[in-house]
């Protein structure tokens, strides 16, 4: 089975606000709040790292959840977002010239 | 505002964070506004470094929405640098302009570093009104110009007019202007006082009849008869409610550093130069003042019948001499929507010619024969 690369895209507006993504849609200045887990999957969308690897070290220690079925979630979700123009996904690994997330003060507080 | 946003706001509001911030990067113009509340001069703009460190500081206090405008933002030779910077910090980046320098290939720039939105000042669809009102000959076909280059970019382009003595006839050949280039327009019918307390600039704002009849436009405010009804008695939630976003959820950073709690609010409450942003955002006193501030505190307009529905703005306010007192100038607007005056105009309600003569006749009777 082919694997599945994702990226964060150049054009969306994000901030973490209390532990939860807000990302506008650069396509149509949609406004979407991503839960947690979706928070973990977009701040790792390096591009360079392949989902299953990010299911494997970001989500299942986090929650109690069996890896196939959490990737096969993972893999809904990122289309979907791919879908808002949110993630780019590829099966190949994508050149991405985002810079890495950085925490706000939502979340330090 | 969307349900989503609102949701967000409620949240950034209940966590402390300052969801959005309009940042003057200049307040230099090629243009000359009559309106204008700006001094042109550069009295020592922040360099590239001190604003790419500023936009890393609001961007770690939790800053989503970032509004970059002047002066005239592209009158910064690095103006493109800080919005890549900006954008590379994942803001959600919206810019206000008169587009006068906007060609070709500054809208596809605009487009790849995917901005927002982009906001433009057109006061007229008539040249001679216009150019009148910016002092720049010319100045509305290279506006006009400038904003086809952003629609042919398919970007999002929103028309600003500013409702004045001078461009009251025209407001509606802005509109149909508006809708020919397709974008969205949005008219103001308040003119506000220059930062520095002049208020000189208010001899520009139209009269009552002027602003009845914006009011009763349905076109530019819905369902007229609900528009302009007189809101229910406040209920003591609406009196415990938050005046405006300023200060709470969003604030202003002049060229200069100093911050306010919003552009037409000019409180300083600190310098980005000498505090860090979010310090002076977390504990500037006179933030504090001004989140303390409900509609139920405010003398003269707790008990105004407008109170339940008023627009007050507490950056007038404030312009007016007290930033818990009552704004004229959104009084008058709720009197030319309703009809009723506000409980401010009638205790500034001048005597009338007949009521002179009544004061006076006691004063006559007391000189002695």
């Amino acid at each position: 089975m082919s694997r599945l690369y994702v990226a964060r895209n150049t054009r969306v507006a994000a901030r973490s606000l209390g532990g939860e993504m807000m990302i506008m849609s650069g396509k149509d200045s949609t406004l979407f709040t991503l839960n947690q887990t979706a928070t973990i999957i977009w701040q790792a969308a390096d591009g360079a790292t392949p989902l299953d690897e990010i299911v494997e070290r970001r989500i299942c220690p986090e929650y109690d959840v069996e890896p196939a079925a959490a990737l096969q979630d993972a893999e809904v979700l990122a289309r979907e977002l791919a879908a808002h123009g949110i993630l780019d996904v590829s099966e190949d690994p994508i050149r991405s010239v985002n810079p890495p997330v950085n925490p706000s003060a939502g979340d330090s507080r | 505002m969307s349900g989503l946003m609102q949701e967000v706001t409620e949240k950034a509001l209940a966590l402390g964070v300052p969801m959005s911030v309009q940042l003057d990067v200049t307040y230099r113009c090629n243009e000359r506004c009559v309106h204008c509340y700006l001094d042109h001069d550069d009295h020592g703009e922040m360099t590239t470094a001190e604003i790419k460190h500023l936009l890393d500081e609001m961007a770690e206090a939790g800053v989503f929405i970032l509004t970059l405008s002047g002066g005239e933002i592209l009158m910064r030779k690095d103006f493109f640098e800080i919005l890549e910077y900006a954008r590379q910090l994942s803001f959600c980046v919206k810019l206000k302009t008169n587009a006068v320098m906007i060609r070709e290939r500054e809208a596809q720039r605009i487009l790849e570093l995917g901005v927002e939105s982009i906001q433009v000042s057109i006061y007229s669809h008539r040249p001679e009104v216009h150019d009148a009102i910016t002092l720049v000959p010319g100045s509305l076909n290279r506006s006009l110009d400038g904003i086809r280059f952003l629609k042919s970019q398919g970007l999002k382009v929103r028309i600003a007019n500013v409702l004045m003595v001078q461009n009251m006839q025209d407001y509606e050949g802005v509109r149909a202007l508006a809708e020919e280039l397709g974008v969205d327009s949005t008219l103001d019918p308040t003119v506000t006082p220059m930062m520095d307390g002049n208020r000189s600039t208010l001899s520009l704002s139209v009269d009552n009849a002027a602003l009845q009849r914006v009011f009763r436009d349905e076109k530019l405010v819905g369902n007229v008869d609900e528009f302009c009804s007189v809101s229910p008695h406040a209920s003591d939630e609406a009196l415990q409610s938050l005046p405006c976003s300023a200060g709470h959820t969003a604030c202003y950073v002049s060229p200069y550093g100093d911050l306010y709690p919003c552009v037409q609010f000019p409180l300083t409450c600190g310098n980005v130069r000498q505090q860090r942003f979010v310090d002076i955002w977390r504990h500037s006193e006179q933030l504090k003042d001004v989140r303390s501030i409900r509609m139920k505190d405010l003398s003269g307009c707790s008990q105004c019948t407008h109170v339940a529905g008023c627009t007050r703005c507490p950056g007038l306010a404030f312009m007016e001499g007290n930033m818990r007192g009552p704004s004229t100038q959104d009084c008058e607007k709720s009197f030319a929507r309703t009809g009723i005056p506000s409980a401010n105009l009638l205790s500034k309600k001048p005597a009338a010619p007949n009521l002179i003569q009544i004061q006076f006749l006691p004063t006559i009777a007391a000189v002695p024969a």
